[in-house]
Protein backbone atom coordinates (compact mmCIF):
# COMPACT_ATOMS: atom_id res chain seq x y z
CA UNK A 1 0.00 0.00 0.00
CA UNK A 2 3.05 2.49 0.59
CA UNK A 3 3.92 2.42 -2.55
CA UNK A 4 0.62 3.13 -4.36
CA UNK A 5 0.47 6.03 -1.47
CA UNK A 6 3.11 7.94 -3.01
CA UNK A 7 1.80 7.82 -6.06
CA UNK A 8 0.39 11.18 -7.28
CA UNK A 9 -2.38 9.51 -9.20
CA UNK A 10 -3.95 7.48 -6.52
CA UNK A 11 -7.66 8.42 -6.27
CA UNK A 12 -9.10 8.33 -2.40
CA UNK A 13 -12.58 8.08 -1.45
CA UNK A 14 -12.83 11.50 0.63
CA UNK A 15 -15.94 12.67 2.77
CA UNK A 16 -16.80 15.81 3.77
CA UNK A 17 -19.72 15.78 6.55
CA UNK A 18 -20.96 19.03 6.64
CA UNK A 19 -23.08 19.32 10.15
CA UNK A 20 -24.00 22.96 11.26
CA UNK A 21 -26.04 26.17 10.00
CA UNK A 22 -24.89 28.31 7.59
CA UNK A 23 -24.50 31.45 9.85
CA UNK A 24 -23.95 31.45 13.41
CA UNK A 25 -20.54 29.57 13.55
CA UNK A 26 -17.75 29.66 10.34
CA UNK A 27 -17.91 25.44 10.33
CA UNK A 28 -20.11 25.86 6.91
CA UNK A 29 -18.16 28.58 4.94
CA UNK A 30 -14.64 27.00 6.13
CA UNK A 31 -15.44 23.87 5.10
CA UNK A 32 -16.85 24.89 1.70
CA UNK A 33 -13.45 26.53 1.04
CA UNK A 34 -11.52 22.88 1.80
CA UNK A 35 -14.40 21.00 -0.38
CA UNK A 36 -13.16 24.04 -3.27
CA UNK A 37 -9.55 23.34 -3.22
CA UNK A 38 -9.69 19.78 -2.91
CA UNK A 39 -11.49 19.70 -5.74
CA UNK A 40 -8.40 20.36 -7.56
CA UNK A 41 -6.58 17.48 -6.28
CA UNK A 42 -9.19 14.88 -8.45
CA UNK A 43 -10.53 12.91 -5.53
CA UNK A 44 -13.65 10.68 -5.28
CA UNK A 45 -15.54 13.45 -3.42
CA UNK A 46 -18.68 13.02 -1.38
CA UNK A 47 -20.58 15.68 0.36
CA UNK A 48 -22.99 15.02 3.52
CA UNK A 49 -25.29 17.40 5.27
CA UNK A 50 -26.98 16.18 8.24
CA UNK A 51 -27.95 17.90 11.46
CA UNK A 52 -28.41 22.29 10.94
CA UNK A 53 -26.32 21.38 8.02
CA UNK A 54 -29.18 20.59 5.94
CA UNK A 55 -29.71 24.29 6.13
CA UNK A 56 -27.01 25.12 4.41
CA UNK A 57 -28.30 24.10 1.32
CA UNK A 58 -31.41 25.72 2.13
CA UNK A 59 -32.72 27.95 -0.94
CA UNK A 60 -33.93 31.94 -0.35
CA UNK A 61 -31.72 32.26 2.21
CA UNK A 62 -31.27 35.96 3.45
CA UNK A 63 -28.34 37.57 5.25
CA UNK A 64 -27.96 41.00 4.80
CA UNK A 65 -29.68 42.06 8.52
CA UNK A 66 -27.15 40.29 10.03
CA UNK A 67 -23.74 41.39 7.76
CA UNK A 68 -22.88 38.07 6.28
CA UNK A 69 -22.11 37.16 3.12
CA UNK A 70 -24.79 34.79 1.41
CA UNK A 71 -22.32 32.13 0.05
CA UNK A 72 -25.19 29.39 -0.54
CA UNK A 73 -24.85 30.02 -4.78
CA UNK A 74 -21.43 28.32 -4.35
CA UNK A 75 -22.89 25.30 -3.82
CA UNK A 76 -24.45 25.59 -7.23
CA UNK A 77 -20.82 25.86 -8.82
CA UNK A 78 -19.62 22.84 -7.12
CA UNK A 79 -20.74 20.86 -10.36
CA UNK A 80 -18.13 22.76 -12.30
CA UNK A 81 -15.72 21.46 -9.79
CA UNK A 82 -16.67 17.73 -10.50
CA UNK A 83 -18.26 18.05 -6.71
CA UNK A 84 -21.10 15.99 -7.83
CA UNK A 85 -22.14 13.70 -4.93
CA UNK A 86 -24.16 15.60 -2.50
CA UNK A 87 -26.29 13.61 0.07
CA UNK A 88 -28.51 14.74 2.41
CA UNK A 89 -29.87 13.00 5.95
CA UNK A 90 -33.14 12.18 5.26
CA UNK A 91 -34.06 12.08 9.12
CA UNK A 92 -32.21 15.57 9.50
CA UNK A 93 -34.52 17.38 6.38
CA UNK A 94 -37.96 15.77 8.28
CA UNK A 95 -36.96 16.93 11.08
CA UNK A 96 -36.70 20.46 9.89
CA UNK A 97 -39.27 20.44 7.84
CA UNK A 98 -37.37 20.16 4.53
CA UNK A 99 -38.30 19.11 1.38
CA UNK A 100 -35.86 18.49 -1.65
CA UNK A 101 -37.61 21.35 -3.44
CA UNK A 102 -36.35 23.33 -0.74
CA UNK A 103 -32.61 22.99 -1.43
CA UNK A 104 -30.54 25.16 -4.04
CA UNK A 105 -28.90 21.91 -5.30
CA UNK A 106 -29.86 18.75 -6.31
CA UNK A 107 -29.07 15.99 -4.07
CA UNK A 108 -29.33 12.88 -3.60
CA UNK A 109 -31.44 11.82 -0.20
CA UNK A 110 -30.40 8.92 2.11
CA UNK A 111 -31.45 7.85 5.33
CA UNK A 112 -28.59 7.63 8.53
CA UNK A 113 -28.18 4.11 8.20
CA UNK A 114 -27.58 4.45 3.95
CA UNK A 115 -25.08 7.14 4.98
CA UNK A 116 -23.40 4.95 7.54
CA UNK A 117 -22.71 2.37 4.88
CA UNK A 118 -21.35 5.09 2.89
CA UNK A 119 -19.01 6.46 5.39
CA UNK A 120 -18.22 3.10 6.40
CA UNK A 121 -16.72 3.09 2.49
CA UNK A 122 -14.83 6.31 2.49
CA UNK A 123 -10.93 6.34 2.74
CA UNK A 124 -10.84 9.83 4.01
CA UNK A 125 -13.79 11.31 6.28
CA UNK A 126 -13.53 15.53 7.13
CA UNK A 127 -15.79 16.49 9.73
CA UNK A 128 -16.87 19.78 9.91
CA UNK B 1 0.69 3.58 10.00
CA UNK B 2 1.17 7.23 9.00
CA UNK B 3 -1.36 9.67 10.65
CA UNK B 4 -2.32 13.12 10.14
CA UNK B 5 -4.23 15.24 12.88
CA UNK B 6 -6.63 17.98 11.92
CA UNK B 7 -6.84 20.39 14.82
CA UNK B 8 -10.43 22.43 14.57
CA UNK B 9 -11.03 24.65 18.01
CA UNK B 10 -8.57 27.18 19.68
CA UNK B 11 -6.70 26.22 23.02
CA UNK B 12 -8.34 26.71 26.51
CA UNK B 13 -11.44 27.46 24.67
CA UNK B 14 -12.18 23.58 23.80
CA UNK B 15 -10.88 20.34 25.10
CA UNK B 16 -10.57 19.72 21.23
CA UNK B 17 -6.88 21.23 21.60
CA UNK B 18 -5.61 19.27 24.13
CA UNK B 19 -6.77 15.84 23.25
CA UNK B 20 -5.38 16.89 19.44
CA UNK B 21 -2.01 17.47 21.48
CA UNK B 22 -2.19 14.07 23.72
CA UNK B 23 -3.34 11.79 20.46
CA UNK B 24 -0.64 12.87 18.63
CA UNK B 25 2.34 13.15 21.38
CA UNK B 26 0.91 9.27 22.20
CA UNK B 27 0.44 8.15 17.99
CA UNK B 28 4.63 9.33 18.51
CA UNK B 29 5.38 7.06 21.82
CA UNK B 30 3.62 3.93 19.89
CA UNK B 31 6.58 4.36 17.12
CA UNK B 32 3.96 5.43 14.76
CA UNK B 33 4.71 8.38 12.04
CA UNK B 34 2.81 11.54 12.02
CA UNK B 35 2.98 13.14 8.40
CA UNK B 36 1.46 16.65 9.32
CA UNK B 37 -0.86 18.42 12.14
CA UNK B 38 -3.45 20.76 10.34
CA UNK B 39 -4.53 23.44 12.25
CA UNK B 40 -7.91 24.86 10.91
CA UNK B 41 -10.95 27.33 11.93
CA UNK B 42 -10.27 28.44 15.58
CA UNK B 43 -7.21 25.96 15.81
CA UNK B 44 -5.26 28.05 13.91
CA UNK B 45 -5.04 29.81 17.47
CA UNK B 46 -3.34 26.96 18.68
CA UNK B 47 -0.03 28.99 16.69
CA UNK B 48 0.13 31.88 17.91
CA UNK B 49 3.43 33.25 20.50
CA UNK B 50 1.61 35.64 21.82
CA UNK B 51 -0.59 33.20 24.04
CA UNK B 52 0.45 34.04 27.82
CA UNK B 53 -1.47 31.12 30.30
CA UNK B 54 -1.31 31.21 34.16
CA UNK B 55 2.16 29.83 35.32
CA UNK B 56 0.46 27.02 37.00
CA UNK B 57 -1.16 26.03 33.81
CA UNK B 58 -0.09 23.89 30.87
CA UNK B 59 1.14 25.85 27.76
CA UNK B 60 -1.07 24.73 24.51
CA UNK B 61 1.22 26.54 21.92
CA UNK B 62 5.02 25.97 23.86
CA UNK B 63 3.60 22.39 23.87
CA UNK B 64 3.44 21.80 20.19
CA UNK B 65 6.36 23.90 19.21
CA UNK B 66 8.82 21.22 21.91
CA UNK B 67 6.87 18.13 20.12
CA UNK B 68 7.25 19.38 17.05
CA UNK B 69 10.96 19.91 17.81
CA UNK B 70 11.51 16.73 19.18
CA UNK B 71 9.73 14.79 16.51
CA UNK B 72 10.67 17.14 13.17
CA UNK B 73 6.87 17.70 13.11
CA UNK B 74 4.73 19.12 10.01
CA UNK B 75 2.80 21.55 12.03
CA UNK B 76 0.61 23.57 9.18
CA UNK B 77 -1.29 26.52 9.64
CA UNK B 78 -4.33 27.15 6.73
CA UNK B 79 -3.77 30.48 5.11
CA UNK B 80 -7.14 31.23 5.05
CA UNK B 81 -8.15 30.77 7.90
CA UNK B 82 -5.02 32.85 9.64
CA UNK B 83 -5.48 35.82 8.11
CA UNK B 84 -8.99 35.88 9.30
CA UNK B 85 -7.83 35.21 12.55
CA UNK B 86 -4.50 37.52 13.04
CA UNK B 87 -1.81 34.23 12.81
CA UNK B 88 0.60 36.14 10.88
CA UNK B 89 4.37 34.79 9.88
CA UNK B 90 7.05 37.25 8.21
CA UNK B 91 5.64 36.75 4.72
CA UNK B 92 2.17 37.12 5.20
CA UNK B 93 3.28 40.21 7.05
CA UNK B 94 5.03 41.46 4.49
CA UNK B 95 2.46 40.74 1.70
CA UNK B 96 -0.47 42.12 4.02
CA UNK B 97 1.46 45.18 5.21
CA UNK B 98 1.18 44.30 8.96
CA UNK B 99 4.05 45.44 11.31
CA UNK B 100 4.44 42.29 13.24
CA UNK B 101 4.07 38.69 12.99
CA UNK B 102 3.12 35.82 16.02
CA UNK B 103 3.51 32.65 14.36
CA UNK B 104 5.26 30.40 17.05
CA UNK B 105 8.02 28.18 16.89
CA UNK B 106 7.95 24.71 14.43
CA UNK B 107 4.76 26.19 12.85
CA UNK B 108 4.39 26.91 9.33
CA UNK B 109 1.46 28.88 6.89
CA UNK B 110 0.64 27.36 4.16
CA UNK B 111 -2.79 26.34 1.93
CA UNK B 112 -5.65 24.30 2.39
CA UNK B 113 -4.50 21.93 -0.13
CA UNK B 114 -1.85 20.77 2.36
CA UNK B 115 -4.61 19.30 4.13
CA UNK B 116 -6.08 17.37 1.06
CA UNK B 117 -2.45 16.08 0.25
CA UNK B 118 -2.07 14.69 4.12
CA UNK B 119 -5.51 13.08 3.38
CA UNK B 120 -3.75 11.15 0.36
CA UNK B 121 -0.56 10.27 1.64
CA UNK B 122 -1.69 9.12 5.27
CA UNK B 123 -3.13 6.21 6.33
CA UNK B 124 -5.26 7.47 8.81
CA UNK B 125 -7.08 11.21 9.24
CA UNK B 126 -8.11 12.18 12.51
CA UNK B 127 -10.23 15.01 13.09
CA UNK B 128 -10.43 16.97 16.82
CA UNK B 129 -13.22 19.07 16.51
CA UNK B 130 -16.40 19.93 18.22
Amino acid sequence: MSEEMMDDEVVKKMAYINRRAPYGSIYALESLEVVLIGAAFDQDVSLIFADDGVFQLKKDQETAGIDMKNFSPTYRALEMYDVEKLYVSKESMTERGLSEDDLVVDVEIKTDAELADLLDDQDVIFSF
Amino acid sequence: MKFTVQVNEGPYQHQAADSAYQFTKAVLEKGHEVFRVFFYHDGVNNATNLTTPPQDDRHVVNRWSELAKEHDLDLVVCVAAAQRRGIVDEGEAKRNSKDAENIADGFRISGLGQLIEAGIQSDRVVVFGD
